[in-house]
């Protein structure tokens, strides 16, 4: 008796897995959505990284106009490269920048601030890097131009941005 | 036309499959079948077949033959020989038919090297062989074939990911597949002998060396995946738990496992279902991981070659397989005798199976580790990647006691031994052992909580091992291989405490200090090669007494596109420096990274001593 429970258990046990792999064949097996779909889901709630309240990204990209979404870290080398082209945006062209602290500590995220300036309107905490991931975002630094009232992107930068990215942005922007 | 010679190889190979298959089915219910030299020739000219097929596949590497759809998927004119020719299982469809080739192989090797063993039990080993050939045949003839024809024929290739193109990597496959389907033979041979009633003492003593065999290739193979990883990669570590390396890691865990399990079951005669279920488990490890690497179900790093529609193929055969085995060792259960007397305690019977526990504990975590993040996304539709902090908060705990039984238990005696008499030397060795840890964590300021117990029992065996070459008992293999192992265990430990890293951008010129050293960043010269055009950098690195200068590359390959970055790295036998840099956006700069990683060449080294132990192990006639 006890051998054919252990048997039923143990096929039982098996032809579970194999489903579930089965199923598991047909998802996209690349974190990354689809380059080819512009249009991403927004709608999450994180942390900001001053106030700490939980707000939602779609709340900080309302009204008309473009905003820009920049993923950066403190730790990575060329966001501090890219910094000044974003100081230079949010002064000469007002532009609304949310930041993406991807992660990163919360103390070293605000020294980086300090050091280079704050070209953020807000900036929401991504401590395990999931929701940039979500965004599709490869890695830091990376920045997403966005028409507020479609969310739509229009265009993406993967790396950091420098004088050509700067100059395609800023016509783009106009 | 040469193409066509592979293909239909492959196709009288299937046929041979079918026929050595029906036939020996008759032998599953009579006990009386006789392998017949019809059927000895038989499997022979399939393993010609095979092997011409596999020559044809390399001839059209070698050739630049682009009428065949793999060679121009995965070749280009411009590429070197070596490169073409490992090319050749660097793709899907290759790696595939090296597979089998290595299948059939074996197989054939089996037959003629266990002449002298029962009828039935070898009839029954072929059969099983045969169905997972046909499966592999099947697979490769109708999903993946690698003789497709491409009309019209194109005049250029597409190129060999470039990051493939490495000496490491190339004979990295072979290798690793020599000890993945090592385990087919033992699996088939295992259901075999339940079917026939001869799980004993004299299958152990055969299937031993298939367990060495298997064993000492695949630790071997995860070796040079590790070292390929540490100078291509550029990320300066050897181990990253990444899913496609733990699947290499798992057979490995059961195979060690089985191992120690052979040893007892031929000199005890216990652990009989034990061992059949081992051998079950660990075949059914080597094909998920193909299953896993190859259908692209996993999200790492390297799933290079794969193809989502074929992933069902492999599944259902490796479920059917799998099937097959439960069923069978439910069926037959019967007939294992087992030894049903208990050991004692103290003993090394005891020893072998806490071996086991843990091995079975470090192969749970492990296959958790790579599979859950797989089934969380199926059941609830959520992403989690999982990394080595779970490794290590789970399997570090868990690895002192495993250091402290390892030390202790090969002399423990067989049967019957005495806790009583404390031995002296152990004792002695082991305050040894604490006072050296101490100091050491105290120097170097180590705050981990376990780091302390793990030194500790990490020199202790260390010492153990190496007094045990002093020993009156004579088993050099097993001796060389727990020195290898603690050797191993030693200096990951050492290279993870004191690994120094630098980063920073830098161009030509430009100097920074870390440390007591000074880095320099001398020059940047560009030259032509064959197939890449090369960037390499020349660095300088000073401290008081010597300099040292390196040279890292980043190579930017045509064909298809890529830019790899090729670490510079000055080995001695204190320790490794590591130097990789990369192009940055902003012209004239690049990232550079500078690492010092002590010991790391003896971690290389205690993996060659482990599977060196594995080799002698062979050689000898009563282990």
């Amino acid at each position: 008796m006890s051998k054919n429970i252990k048997l039923t258990s143990i096929v039982l046990i098996v032809l579970f897995s194999f489903f579930v792999l089965l199923k598991g064949l047909d998802k996209s097996n690349t974190y990354s959505p689809e380059l080819s779909t512009t249009k991403i889901d927004f709608n999450f709630k994180a942390k900001d990284l001053f106030s700490d309240e939980e707000i939602f990204l779609d709340d900080l990209i309302k009204n008309d106009g473009m905003s820009l979404i920049n993923i950066w870290a403190s730790w990575c080398l060329p966001c501090r490269d890219e910094h000044a082209y974003l100081l230079n945006l949010k002064s000469l062209y007002k532009l609304n920048i949310v930041g993406i602290n991807y992660k990163d500590s919360e103390i070293n995220a605000k020294k980086f601030l300090k050091e280079l300036g704050n070209p953020y309107t807000n900036i929401i905490t991504d401590p395990k890097g999931i929701n940039s991931i979500e965004l599709g975002a490869f890695g830091v630094p990376e920045t997403f131009l966005i028409d507020n009232n479609s969310k739509l992107i229009i265009k993406k930068f993967i790396g950091p941005l420098d004088e050509s990215t700067f100059n395609q942005l800023t016509k783009l922007i106009k | 036309m040469i193409n066509q010679l592979g293909n239909y190889s492959l196709y009288i190979a299937l046929l041979i499959s079918i026929f050595v298959i029906s036939k020996t089915s008759l032998s599953l219910r009579k006990s009386s079948i006789t392998l017949s030299g019809n059927i000895f020739s038989l499997i022979s000219v399939q393993s010609i077949m095979v092997i011409i097929s596999f020559l044809t596949l390399i001839y059209a590497f070698v050739t630049s033959d682009f009428s065949n759809e793999t060679v121009y998927n995965n070749s280009h004119t411009t590429k070197p020989l070596f490169y073409k020719i490992s090319g050749t299982w660097g793709n899907h469809e290759g790696s595939l038919l090296l597979w089998l080739l290595v299948l059939t192989i074996f197989l054939f090797i089996f037959i003629v090297e266990s002449k002298n063993l029962s009828q039935r039990y070898r009839t029954l080993t072929l059969f099983f062989q045969q169905i997972i050939i046909f499966g592999f045949l099947l697979f490769i003839l109708f999903t993946s074939n690698p003789f497709s024809n491409l009309f019209p024929i194109p005049n250029e290739g597409t190129g060999l990911n470039p990051i493939l193109q490495d000496p490491a990597l190339a004979i990295h496959p072979p290798i690793l597949y020599l000890g993945y389907v090592g385990t087919s033979i033992i699996f088939s041979s295992a259901l075999a002998a339940i079917i026939s009633g001869s799980i004993n003492k004299s299958w152990a003593s055969h299937i031993k060396k298939w367990v060495l065999v298997s064993w000492v290739f695949l630790s071997i193979g995860i070796l040079l995946g590790s070292i390929w990883a540490y100078y291509e990669l550029g990320w300066g570590g050897f181990w990253f738990w990444d899913p496609v390396e733990n699947v290499s890691l798992m057979p490995w865990l059961c195979l060690t496992a089985l191992l120690h399990t052979i040893f007892t079951l031929e000199k005890r005669d216990i652990f009989h279902s034990w061992a059949v279920i081992l051998s079950i488990t660990t075949f059914a490890l080597s094909m998920s991981g193909t299953f896993l690497v190859r259908s692209g179900i996993l999200n790492s790093i390297h799933t290079f070659a794969n193809d989502p529609s074929r992933g069902v193929f492999i599944l259902c055969f490796l479920f059917i397989l799998i099937f097959l085995s439960i069923l069978i060792y439910f069926f037959y259960q019967k007939t294992i005798k087992e030894n049903l007397t208990k050991p004692y305690l103290i003993s090394k019977e005891t020893a072998v199976l806490l071996n086991n526990l843990f091995m079975m504990f470090f192969l749970s975590v492990v296959l958790i580790g790579t599979v859950y993040p797989i089934f969380l996304e199926v059941i609830n539709n959520e992403k989690i990647s999982i990394g080595p902090p779970f490794y290590h908060k789970l399997l570090i705990p868990f690895l002192i006691p495993f250091l402290f039984f390892m030390a202790i238990g090969p002399n423990i005696k067989w049967i019957n031994d005495k806790i009583g008499k404390i031995n002296f030397t152990q004792v002695s060795i082991f305050i040894i052992s604490i006072i050296v840890s101490y100091f050491f964590v105290k120097k170097y300021g180590v705050s981990y909580l376990l780091s302390l117990p793990l030194f500790i029992l990490s020199i202790f065996l260390f010492f153990i091992t190496i007094k045990d070459f002093f020993g009156k008992k004579v088993n050099i293999s097993q001796k060389i291989s727990h020195f290898g192992f603690s050797l191993l265990i030693l200096s990951i430990l050492l290279n993870g405490v004191l690994s120094k890293e630098f980063s920073s951008n830098m161009k030509v010129g430009d100097e920074r200090k870390f440390l007591n050293k000074t880095i320099k960043f001398e020059s940047i010269k560009v030259i032509k090669e064959q197939n890449y055009q090369s960037l390499i950098g020349e660095f300088n690195i000073k401290d008081e007494n010597n300099s040292l200068s390196l040279k890292p590359e980043l190579r930017i390959y045509d064909q298809p596109q890529t830019i790899t970055s090729e670490a510079d790295i000055s080995s001695t036998i204190f320790s490794d420096n590591f130097l990789v840099f990369n192009v940055l956006k902003n012209d004239g700069f690049y990232n550079v990274r500078y690492q010092i990683k002590p010991f790391m060449i003896w971690i290389w080294i205690s993996v060659i001593l482990i599977s060196f132990g594995g080799l002698i192990s062979l050689k000898k006639k009563n282990v």
